[in-house]
């Protein structure tokens, strides 16, 4: 297992070293002079763009740009954003919470419902059940999540005025962000209200960005579990005389859940790209909604250090996953 | 080639199209999202001949007229006006144009390029291979969605842009799918006869192997339409694809925002041609996978 785990961590080093070029790249890539992008409209005069190119390295060969670029982020100094003067990982870790609730919620809701419907599909298959939950599930997997949004906005808000359209919490409640998770914030303040207002703000939302994985989780456990099904151990058990709940629960369905899992744990990629859409409907104030206005502003260095900061993240769960199916799955070590 | 030779060929690719068809019809949901995926072709074809307006003709009495069957409709606004006045049904049939023009180019592309790369990487193997996955992986390790919008707002937001960073994001998908299919091909006896028989490494590549690595590559090809017309019509909402007044349904949706609770339909017809093009395409995605995967053939 330990020597499973330094290959597998082996092998992200060049790719974490990629992802540093492309975040670096991006920057020095873009048409025309980075200082003069980074002034704005204003410009600057020929004395200051001197000084501000070597300030920020710019007058230095590429190669020991990068060599420095490197050296800040190892020292975890992603710069400052343009906008807000302040460092690009406070801000980062300031709205880190609000995305990682978000997703969080939208992971449970699509395992909670995914594995059971696609386990009943499976057992059914043929059945109506089967068909109305995979023709759903094909519908979620088609479905443009940013218009999704928007119709259970006109719905839920405007039509039955449920719940908010937009943000967090209601603005009528005040507390500490001591976790920067809303809902245990909310508990934790012992305001009356303020835990149901954070549970109304955030259900659309979650909603919305479980629609695709509760789609993928779904099917693949259905096809995983129709797979298992036809294995010889299941009909071994089977003729044993065994209970078919038993063979279902124990047999089957532990066997069947090693895609599952490994697919819900790739979905933090799909569950990032949703979150920028998502939280863009909905004003939720998380990375993916700072990604995009940051694009908007032309705020290259957090554009920069977030795309370093998400693809980093992204690896490492892809990491964990990888680690988890080696635990689950004994026969991925070996090879 | 003789004549016979020639004609047990095209015999063979009859009876394989004939098998294909045979396994594809069995998937009724397939055949369906056929038959819807051809009328949006032909609505794309003839959108001149069917849209009653031009899609950026604005009718200055006529802001958000609601569909011809609520209250307020009007016959020669069947689908209703959009907030400058604009036709809904003829900006929907003018969309559709864009969206199978992006599925083509962005397919066309990734496909392309990724194959090449895949062959050359599973062809070649070693360094060239290492080097070619690592730089696949670190793509890959980036959200789709949040890499295009990086790559537009570097090329500068519109159209054409957000074709060409979708497709990036897509190669390496093709890439890897090819050069695993290349891996498993090279160990056959009919590879090793083509290059006895004095094949060069091109004609091996291109003529030998990578007919029958086709299979998936389909399969991923319809898959990767449908998300290339999700992720343009989301690249569009959010400012960064198709520039406005384009009847692109994405960019449509982001315009048709702010009216959300005064007038569903400048909001929920856009988001509905997506989802039912997304939808026939991918139902029938499931049908060739059905038809042209020989694992799933036996269950």
């Amino acid at each position: 297992m330990v020597r499973f785990l330094l290959s597998k961590l082996l092998y992200l080093v060049p790719t974490f070293l990629g992802i540093t070029i492309v975040a670096f790249g991006f920057v020095r890539i873009l048409p025309g002079d980075p200082v003069l992008l980074m002034a704005g409209e204003r410009g600057v005069s020929p004395e200051r763009h001197a000084e501000l190119s070597a300030q920020l390295g710019f007058d230095k060969p590429i190669v020991m740009q990068y060599l420095d670029f490197l050296g800040r982020l190892l020292q975890g100094d992603l710069g400052n954003s343009l906008v807000t003067k302040k460092p690009v990982l406070t801000e980062f870790l300031a709205l880190f919470p609000a995305t990682v609730e978000l997703g969080l919620c939208a992971i449970v809701i699509a395992t909670l419902v995914g594995v059971p419907v696609g386990v009943l599909a499976a057992i059914k298959r043929g059945s109506w059940f089967d068909q109305v939950s995979m023709t759903s599930a094909l519908v979620g997997f088609s479905m443009p999540i940013f218009w999704w949004g928007l119709l259970l906005i006109i719905f839920f808000s405007g039509y039955l005025g449920w719940t908010p359209v937009s943000g967090r919490i209601s603005l009528m409640y005040f507390f500490p962000q001591g976790t920067g998770f809303m809902l245990i914030d909310s508990l934790m303040s012992g305001q009356d209200g303020a835990f149901a207002s954070a549970v109304s703000h955030l259900i659309l939302p979650s909603i919305v960005l479980a629609t695709i994985p509760l789609a993928v989780i779904a099917r693949q456990t259905r096809s995983a579990m129709l797979e298992v099904m036809g294995e010889d151990y299941v009909r071994t058990a089977r003729a044993k005389g065994m209970p078919r709940r038993r063979v279902i629960g124990v047999h089957a369905l532990r066997n069947a859940m090693i895609p599952v899992v490994t697919t819900i744990g790739l979905q933090i990629g799909v569950l990032i790209a949703g979150a920028i859409l998502t939280e863009t409907i909905f004003s939720w104030p998380g990375i993916g909604k700072w990604m995009i206005d940051s694009i908007s502003r032309r705020d290259y260095p957090v554009v920069q250090s977030g795309l370093l900061l998400i693809a980093g993240m992204v690896m490492v769960v892809n990491l964990l996953v990888d680690l988890t199916y080696g635990l689950i799955n004994p026969r991925i070590r070996a090879t | 080639m003789s004549n016979t030779e020639y004609l047990s060929t095209a015999a063979i690719r009859r009876q394989m199209l004939a098998e294909f068809w045979f396994y594809f019809r069995q998937n009724r949901g397939a055949v369906a999202g056929l038959v819807v995926f051809i009328l949006l072709v032909l609505t794309a074809v003839f959108a001149l001949l069917l849209a009653p307006h031009d899609p950026t003709t604005q009718y200055r009495d006529a802001f958000l007229l609601p569909p011809v069957w609520q209250d307020g409709g009007r016959a020669e606004f069947l689908l209703g006006t959009d907030a400058v006045g604009r036709d809904m049904l003829s900006r929907l049939i003018f969309g559709a144009q864009y969206s199978l023009f992006i599925g083509i180019v962005v397919v066309a592309i990734a496909l392309v390029g990724g194959v090449i790369i895949g062959l050359i990487a599973g062809f070649f193997r070693g360094w060239v291979d290492a080097v070619i996955m690592r730089v696949m992986d670190v793509i890959l390790a980036f959200p789709s969605l949040l890499l295009a919008l990086v790559l537009v707002a570097v090329l500068g937001p519109g159209l054409t842009n957000a074709m060409i960073a979708i497709a990036i994001v897509y190669q390496p998908h093709f890439a890897r799918l090819t050069r695993a299919a290349v891996m498993g091909e090279m160990r056959r006896e009919y590879v090793t006869a083509a290059r006895v028989a004095g094949a060069g490494n091109l004609r091996l590549m291109f003529k030998t192997i990578l007919p029958n690595c086709l299979g998936p590559l389909i399969v991923q090809a319809t898959l990767s339409f449908s998300s290339a017309v999700l992720d343009s019509a989301a690249l569009g909402f959010l400012g960064m694809g198709a520039q406005p007044p384009s009847p692109e349904w994405g960019t449509m949706l982001a315009e048709a925002r702010e009216f959300i609770l005064r007038a569903w339909w400048v909001v929920t017809l856009p988001g509905l041609a997506i989802l039912v093009s997304v939808l026939a395409i991918n139902m029938m995605g499931d049908g060739l996978r059905d038809a042209l995967d020989p694992k799933l053939k036996r269950s």
